[in-house]
């Protein structure tokens, strides 16, 4: 049986047990998101993707849909909520892109393009994290985690090897590598892993293949992220 | 009929490297259309060295590594209605910025003592050199800046585009193509 509900004052279909974000995408709708993934199950932990449900904020991708739901999702007031979750990851860790490796691929800095981030605005944190780049094929550069913990589940759920993991509370949180000398090298990690491809930002990334795209050129270059995002390809 | 008054307008680079002011010379012919509406004021194009009170536009770019750079700052507030930060290393910190994971000790300790090649080195101290900062900051951490233009550098289009919105009256905007932080 199929149902509907409203999102932004259009119709959008759904079966049972779709959340709200993955009616909307088969529906071409984009809803902005960071640890959201098609392919996995929702973490609901980094709140790019909350909407308003008849008045009330939750993330659409834990949200299961409803029939009759009213949502709101490109409205003023929760893009600028958006945009600041944004603003708090770019302070929060070194962020800088002209000099990374997945600007112009990476979906923080095009969602952030997308909501119109302007600046960071918050005073910034400059963390002191170092970088692993100990594996022969694959470097961490831990400087751009923003916990979406995509890796984490990857490894865990499809790759069965549990490489990375989210380790500390709160604030402290931060991204492990599961081996005892917390060196990826000592790890089973391979860049055949879905975890390996699944990096968000620029924290996972293949050795020996910087710039071979030149940055002007890279998808997000080429067409904004409403437009590219996973969720719209072809679900 | 009398001509318009023409806005003033002054930039500067503190710790940057200014590529953001080669951008902007890459607006090329712009230029003549752009001086038919503006004449610059304190700015590294004119070499006057303060800035008029009444400045009506001032961009800056660069963060902020030492005493001299917040003084030029503060400066730029003061005298202009409008402040804009220009680029990556205004907005963010920048390349400058990739020292502020360490002690500033222990850079000046590498670059003037324990680098290879170094004999007597010396900690510069002249009073006449400005005091660096413990660390890179952003600007907008230290005045108010009323827009942003990201970019390393922005483009000419993106800052062709701010300038001539901000003349038009109106609030300026970068669409896709032009919002680039690298």
């Amino acid at each position: 049986m199929s149902y509907t509900f409203t999102l932004d004052g259009k119709v959008v279909p759904f079966v049972d047990g779709q959340t709200i974000i993955q009616a909307a995408s088969a529906a071409g709708i984009f809803i902005p998101h960071l640890c959201y993934h098609p392919e996995f199950k929702p973490h609901g932990s980094c709140k790019l993707c909350t909407v308003k449900v008849n008045g009330r904020h939750t993330a659409s991708c834990t949200m299961r849909a409803a029939p009759g739901m009213v949502v709101e999702s490109e409205t003023e007031e929760i893009n600028a909520e958006r945009r600041a979750l944004t603003q708090m990851l770019f302070v929060e860790g070194n962020h800088f892109c002209p000099s990374c490796e997945k600007s112009g691929n990476c979906q923080l800095q095009a969602t952030a393009y997308h909501l119109g981030m302007m600046s960071a605005h918050y005073d910034h944190f400059f963390p002191n994290r170092a970088v692993d780049a100990s594996h022969p094929e694959a470097l961490l550069d831990f400087n751009r985690c923003i916990l979406c913990s995509l890796c984490v589940r990857a490894s865990r759920d499809v790759d069965g090897k549990n490489v990375f993991g989210l380790s500390g509370r709160g604030i402290k949180t931060h991204l492990i590598v599961n081996a005892k000398s917390g060196r990826l090298a000592d790890t089973d990690f391979t860049l055949a892993d879905k975890a390996a491809q699944v990096c968000p930002v620029g924290v996972i990334l293949k050795k020996r293949q910087g710039f071979a795209v030149p940055i002007g050129e890279r998808k997000y270059d080429k067409a904004p992220i409403s437009e590219t995002a996973e969720t719209t390809e072809g679900r | 009929m009398t001509a318009k008054k023409k806005l003033k307008v002054a930039t500067t680079s503190l710790a940057g490297c200014f590529g953001c002011h080669m951008s902007f010379l890459d607006i090329d012919e712009r230029l003549f259309t752009l001086l038919e509406h503006i004449e610059f004021d304190r700015s590294p194009l004119t070499d006057i060295k303060t800035c008029s009170p009444d400045c009506d536009i001032g961009i800056i770019e660069g963060g902020l590594c030492n005493a001299e750079n917040v003084h030029v700052l503060r400066e730029f507030r003061k005298n202009c209605k409008i402040l804009i930060a220009m680029g990556a290393c205004a907005i963010n910190g920048g390349l400058p910025a990739q020292r502020n994971h360490l002690p500033l000790t222990t850079i000046l300790e590498e670059v003037y003592h324990t680098s290879p090649g170094l004999a007597n080195g010396m900690v510069p101290n002249d009073p006449e050199l400005p005091l660096p900062l413990n660390q890179v900051h952003p600007i907008h951490e230290v005045v108010k800046i009323d827009y942003f233009m990201p970019g390393c550098p922005p483009s000419a289009d993106a800052i062709w585009k701010v300038l001539t919105d901000l003349l038009a009256g109106k609030e300026p905007e970068l669409g896709h193509g032009l919002m680039h932080y690298d």
